[in-house]
């Protein structure tokens, strides 16, 4: 039995230097499953606000709700992030801005672009 | 179908809607922020019942359930390494999903029919 020994393992949060493209792709990750868990809500959102007048009034206030107004900041960033990492990765797969130097600063993009839409969204809300 | 033809399908399927995703999210977010955004029941109603719009937002609907289907497959089985807790949460996964989906597509419907 030889090549079997376990694979090694650095789990020292505090001591990880992620690159930044580790940092994009695992923010597109992290965002992916935080807008498949939001999912529900929206459907159930739309579901109220399609129920006469009155629903609207209430799906109006939940989404006014402070709760939700929070949780739409992380959905926000989210989805910025999502879609930005996303398209990124489709423009390598067409074989574009795949060179170290590119793809380095196209992850520094993906990542700050969508904290300026966070930031847009926020001053939009204040 | 051989193993590596269905990957190539889930990649396909991810790829072409994110695309769709993409478009439609650019779609209702140039809608709401440059025209006149259909605030108020009476509006918001009758913009979802456009057959236009309706069919979109079916379409998007489907979509990001094909779309999370591909994704959270991928990150469970990443993840979740014993056989059974996998199965389990990948059915548990793929149920909601499919429920999501028949619930959205039955709102968006029933606005087409309620005037």
């Amino acid at each position: 039995m030889t090549g079997h020994q376990p694979p090694p393992k650095f789990l020292d949060l505090l001591r990880i230097r992620m690159p930044v493209g580790a940092v994009a792709s695992f923010g597109h990750r992290f965002a992916g499953v935080v807008l498949f868990l939001v999912v529900p809500l929206g459907i159930y959102l739309l579901d109220l606000s399609v129920q006469g007048p009155d629903g609207y009034a209430r799906a109006a206030a939940l989404w006014h709700s402070v709760p939700v107004q929070l949780l739409s900041i992380a959905v926000v960033w989210s989805l910025a992030h999502h879609l930005f990492a996303g398209l990124r990765f489709l423009l390598i797969d067409l074989d574009m801005g795949v060179d170290r130097r590119r793809a380095h600063r196209s992850a520094w993009a993906v990542n700050l672009a969508a904290v300026v839409v966070v930031l847009g969204y926020l001053g939009a809300l204040l | 179908m051989t193993g590596a033809a269905h990957g190539l399908r889930a990649w396909l399927l991810q790829r072409f809607t994110a695309v769709y995703l993409a478009g439609f999210i650019l779609f209702v977010v140039i809608r709401f922020g440059v025209f006149n955004a259909p605030v108020g029941y009476q509006a918001w109603h009758a913009w979802l019942a456009e057959p236009f719009v309706n069919l979109a937002a079916a379409l998007f609907v489907l979509s990001v359930v094909g779309h999370a289907w591909v994704g959270v497959r991928d990150v469970i089985m990443d993840y979740i390494r014993p056989a059974g807790m996998r199965v389990a949460v990948l059915a548990a996964a793929a149920l909601a999903l499919i429920a999501c989906a028949a619930w959205g597509l039955r709102v968006l419907f029933l606005v087409t029919v309620n005037g």
